[in-house]
């Protein structure tokens, strides 16, 4: 990991007219070709999204979604070639996402069905809906 | 921990962990880089500290959008038919086209940093106007997009309740006895306060007037039940008013889809004010690679600057997924 | 640079040109760059706004002396703002950005031994937001107040009246980013600017604190930043995400909420912790006892931080299934806290232990977060929490976290490195008094919140049954007793920039990079590149009469006689 192993083709200045100093070097074809396999990408996933395979649907477009991420930081942003400390820290704020979405949809699909619509179960019969402060009650209650 | 070694290896240990800087260098890189920083020892240090930099802040912007994808996760969770229902009112063609151009403007980009690190001005000028004209593009079909929505009322929050005029009649619009779309009104929850402007619809009453307990607990009121409870008709016995939520234009649309449209416009929205960032990002770039400031030895803006406008790129390509091809 | 003469004298001799006097005027200050005078200027800021939010504090509990009104015109009304204000000043003003920002921006480069943080614009942007965001919570004050509690609760907070929610979220926005890119610039700086020697393992634990802080603050406080904006469209705009009535959920915006601000807590308890291994193992002149773990347990910390935010949630809706998984990573937080407070111990056990000012807020701040820390375990468990949520027991519990905790490890740090600062020694008696004032005061405020708050008395409430009056009383007294304290503190803080003798290079003994250099910091820290060894290896260290300072002795360091080094090697 030291800069002298990641630099060893980017000779320390010595050749500045070619070569950086410092960075990564992506040829051109290289850029061209990730960005021509993005475009077919989208296109393929818009395409997709006119057949109906049910379930599969989102699975195809995320996944669809995901190689383009990939090639997008890969080749575009250098990671390929960059410190793998950068990707760690890329990567560690994707999982802190993941990490809350499935706690949260883990929590909220067992607590939407305890959740009801108005009121309290008795809280109508006890309250006027019309006394000042008081809840208002909604149209219709909850029904499994 | 170990009592000391003797005598430090320097060498040794600046190279065993990450790039902690070399004492080596001394003045003579200061002498021969003008744009070295003085607490960086030679450029590759301040450009590898600058892209560390970037890609913790780019940590940051994941996670700043994640606290959206969450929600919209949480949402389609939890209203599965209004997400596939309400998705085929967003333009799939024109998203299509949108991803397309900010992908192409993301290689254009990629190719800028190129240009900057082979020391071709004219080529990483061409090529950051290129990314501009690329955001400019993609802002302005994001702004036929939204007007579009706006104009069928598919807009976020209470105002989504509201039928645009031409839709129904006069008499079923003052019905519903709400102000018409997109004005800038007062908050209805405390319009004496502080001015906030907003898009929501006061009741055609003065919110004063309301009784109390249509108020209170305040956010539990919904512009039904203010109506409700002032005795206005709000066409709650009407079989085709399914529900307070409903799109009047679209009665089959199913309740509560206004959420989708909420969560739409705070994620397109907030990735929109990304771009127009981009955009200041990118102009500042193209005003110094004029000025001729970048070459090989120093093209750290525009790597990072690249960085960032490659993750604006990134997010759309999720949104345009879980929005535009939910099936 | 690889070999160090040792007759070469440290870098330690007072000089006319410190980083005080190197430029002068108002503008040298406001667009400096230099990151001793932006922690300077941060530090004035947030002990301000500490002021400001003290106050706010008495009002609160002067309130709250007798039930119903007390003090003329404090409606219950006013006394919500008033506990607002209170609560979001101090965390968001004052114990955030106190450690790492104020006293982190000044000594942690110096400990490292770097000219400075690896982005110094980026350091004076930060405290520009810090003080845009301070204008905007403070403004909010005059456009109507906001009494939502530091938490910003929704539905109630989309939906009160009160005029100064949307800028005070508007501060607590800005105040975020201004903690983000803190947290940014110095886990760059302790990547890439460690200089020779400084490895891993070599950085004191107080680097390796704001290491683990400035992780959390740039991995959470992002969440924070897109949840106070959806605060701010839902009230502007009403698009329902949170509002129940719009089939949107209130309990996502807690989830939002404490996904940061769990997390939070650790931004300030962790800078904290990392200030007590200093000031223990300097103070009692001793290694520090268990250096990796304490090291170790900080990522930790930082780690499980983010996995227990549920904990707040327990009666909130949440479910039984996350309730159970939540409460049980909790317990396990308790582990390397745990750790810490072990290591510390054993460090004093058989050290030469000096009670001066900072050694006694350091002892101060085992008691407390001792005691903090164990209330935490309690809260943590289910049933327990069922009937002390939102009741004075959490009230005292957060207070011994981080105001015992935090806000006292701060003050400690304050004073160790106060000489380091300003130059100047301050009156030793006055500061042992000071934090013994200020140690009563805060036991007699808060340990008897634990009793209110078991016998059920709710929080955030303006009016109280008779039988709980007593312990409201003894509780404001302490208040007013630790208000003393501080006072004092602050006076002889002040008396000393004017007539406080020299402080010499190294006060305390310590052997971190920033007592080899002169007191006050010269411009760029070190003229040479200082000589890092092992920062708890106190042997080398000793007295100085002329100097009226510790001194290292070269013929005593391992480092420079290789005698000593063949010997400490069997
Ligand atoms: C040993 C580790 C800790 C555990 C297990 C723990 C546990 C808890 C629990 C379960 C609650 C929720 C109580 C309730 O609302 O019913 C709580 C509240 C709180 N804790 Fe801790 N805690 C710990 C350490 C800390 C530390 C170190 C800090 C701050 C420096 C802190 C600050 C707070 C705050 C501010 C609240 C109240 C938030 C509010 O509702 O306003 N805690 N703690
Ligand atoms: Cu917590």
């Amino acid at each position: 990991m030291s800069h002298t192993a990641t630099t060893s083709h980017e000779t320390g200045g010595k050749n500045p007219g070619a070569h950086p100093i410092v960075g990564h070097l992506v040829p051109t074809w290289l850029l061209v070709f990730v960005g021509t396999a993005l475009l077919m990408l989208t296109a393929i996933t818009v395409a997709v999204r006119y057949i109906d395979i049910g379930e599969f649907n989102i699975v195809v477009a995320l996944g669809v979604a995901l190689v383009k991420a990939i090639l997008v930081c890969l080749f575009f942003m250098h990671l390929r070639w960059d410190r793998s400390f950068n990707t760690l820290v890329f990567i560690v704020s994707v999982v802190l996402v993941l990490l809350m979405m499935a706690f949260l949809i883990m929590d909220t699909r067992q607590y939407y069905d305890s959740q009801f619509d108005g009121n309290a179960p008795n809280v109508e019969s006890t309250l006027q809906a019309n006394a000042p402060g008081a809840p208002v009650a909604r149209f219709k209650p909850y029904s499994p | 921990m170990t009592t000391l070694q003797s005598q430090p290896n320097h060498a040794a240990d600046a190279h065993g962990t990450d790039g902690a800087h070399d004492g080596a260098h001394g003045s003579a890189e200061h002498a021969k880089y003008p744009f070295l920083q003085h607490h960086f020892d030679t450029p590759y240090h301040q450009f590898d500290s600058a892209k560390l930099g970037m890609w913790l802040f780019l940590a940051t912007e994941v996670l700043f959008f994640g606290g959206l994808f969450v929600a919209y996760a949480v949402l389609r969770n939890r209203f599965p038919e209004v997400f596939s229902y309400s998705s085929h009112y967003l333009d799939t063609i024109m998203g299509g086209i949108n991803t397309c151009v900010l992908i192409l403007s993301s290689l254009t980009m990629a190719l800028a940093v190129r240009f900057a690190q082979t020391n071709r001005r004219t080529g990483l000028i061409i090529c950051l106007i290129l990314t501009f004209m690329g955001a400019v593009g993609f802002m302005v079909i994001k702004y036929f997009e939204y007007s579009h929505k706006i104009h069928d009322n598919l807009v976020w929050g209470t105002t989504f309740y509201v039928p645009p005029h031409d839709a129904i009649g006069e008499a079923e619009t003052k019905e519903l006895s709400v102000a018409p779309t997109t004005s800038i009104t007062l908050n209805p929850v405390n319009p004496a306060v502080f001015a906030v402007p907003t898009l929501a619809p006061i009741p055609a009453v003065d919110a004063s007037a309301i009784k109390q307990a249509s108020r209170a607990p305040v956010g539990l009121a919904t512009p039904t039940q203010m109506a409700h409870a002032e005795g206005l008709p709000t066409g709650e016995h009407d079989p085709s008013f399914a529900h307070p939520a409903t799109h009047l234009v679209d009665k089959k649309m199913p309740a509560n889809s206004h959420l989708f449209f909420a969560i739409y416009y705070a994620m397109t929205g907030l990735h929109g004010v990304h771009v127009l960032a981009g955009m200041v990002v990118i102009g500042w770039l193209l005003k110094r690679a004029i000025r001729g400031d970048f070459s090989s030895d120093y093209f750290t803006p525009v790597d990072v600057g690249g960085l960032y406008w490659h993750i604006v790129d990134l997010i759309w390509i999720f949104l345009f997924p879980l929005f535009y091809l939910i099936h | 640079m690889t070999t160090i003469n040792i007759s070469q004298p440290l870098d330690t001799a007072a000089r006319p040109d410190n980083y005080i006097t190197h430029t002068r005027g108002f503008m040298s200050w406001a667009l400096t760059l230099d990151h001793k005078r932006i922690g300077v200027m941060y530090l004035v800021s947030v002990l301000s706004s500490f002021f400001v939010g003290g106050v706010f504090a008495m009002l609160v509990r002067t309130e709250l002396l007798t039930p119903g009104q007390t003090i003329p015109g404090v409606t219950a009304d006013v006394y919500n703002h008033f506990f607002t204000l209170h609560g979001a000043i101090m965390v968001f003003l004052v114990i955030i950005p106190s450690i790492p920002a104020a006293l982190g921006n000044f000594v942690m480069p110096i400990m490292l031994g770097a000219k400075d943080v690896a982005f110094p614009r980026l350091n004076l942007f930060s405290y520009y937001l810090w003080i845009f965001g301070a204008l905007f919570t403070v403004s909010s004050l005059l456009l109507g107040g906001f009494d939502t509690g530091w938490t910003f609760y929704t539905p109630y907070s989309t939906t009160t009246p009160a005029g100064g929610v949307i800028p005070a979220l508007t501060g607590v926005f800005i105040l975020g980013f201004s903690s983000i890119f803190t947290g940014l610039n110095f886990i760059v700086t302790v990547h890439k600017l460690r200089p020779p020697g400084m490895t891993w393992f070599r950085m004191p634990l107080f680097l390796w604190a704001i290491y683990a802080t400035a992780i959390i603050q740039v991995l959470a406080t992002p969440v924070l930043g897109i949840t106070l904006l959806l605060l701010i469209v839902e009230r502007a705009f009403n698009i329902g995400i949170f509002d129940p009535s719009m089939g949107g959920d209130p309990v996502l915006f807690q989830h939002f909420f404490w996904f940061y601000s769990h997390p939070a807590v650790y931004i300030m308890i962790l800078p904290a912790m990392g200030i007590i291994s200093e000031l223990i193992s300097v103070h009692a002149h001793r290694h520090i006892f268990g250096y990796r773990f304490i090291a170790l347990s900080s990522i930790a910390i930082a780690i499980f931080s983010f996995l227990v935010w549920g904990h707040h949630m327990f009666i909130s809706g949440q479910s039984p299934l996350l309730n159970t998984l939540f409460s049980l990573i909790s317990f396990s937080v308790a582990i390397p806290s745990a750790v810490k407070v072990f290591n510390w111990m054993s460090t004093l056990y058989k050290g030469n232990i000096v009670l001066n000012t900072p050694m006694l807020y350091a002892l101060a701040f085992l008691v407390l977060f001792t005691i903090g820390g164990l209330t935490g375990i309690h809260l943590a468990t289910l049933n327990t929490d069922v009937h002390l949520h939102d009741t004075y027991f959490v009230v005292a519990h957060f207070h011994y976290v981080m105001m015992g905790s935090a806000l006292i490890g701060m003050i400690g740090g304050l004073h160790h490195w106060w000489p380091k600062i300003t130059g100047r020694m301050y009156n030793e008696n006055l500061g042992r008094i000071g934090c013994i004032i200020v140690f009563i005061g805060f036991n007699v405020t808060f340990f008897t919140q634990f009793f209110l708050g078991s016998q059920g008395m709710p929080r955030r409430y303006y009016d109280y049954q008779p039988e709980y009056q007593i312990y409201h009383v003894i509780s404001t007294i302490g208040s007013y007793i630790m208000a003393s304290g501080f006072f004092l503190t602050a006076y002889y803080l002040l008396a000393s920039l004017f007539g406080g003798a020299r402080a010499p290079a190294n006060p305390w003994g310590g052997r971190s990079l920033e007592w080899q250099c002169a007191s006050p910091p010269p411009f760029d820290n070190f003229a040479t590149q200082p000589r890092v060894g092992d920062c708890y290896d106190f042997s080398a260290i000793r007295w100085d009469d002329k100097e009226q300072g510790y001194v290292v002795d070269p013929a005593l360091d391992p480092t420079t006689n290789p005698r000593l080094a063949a010997k400490n090697s069997h």
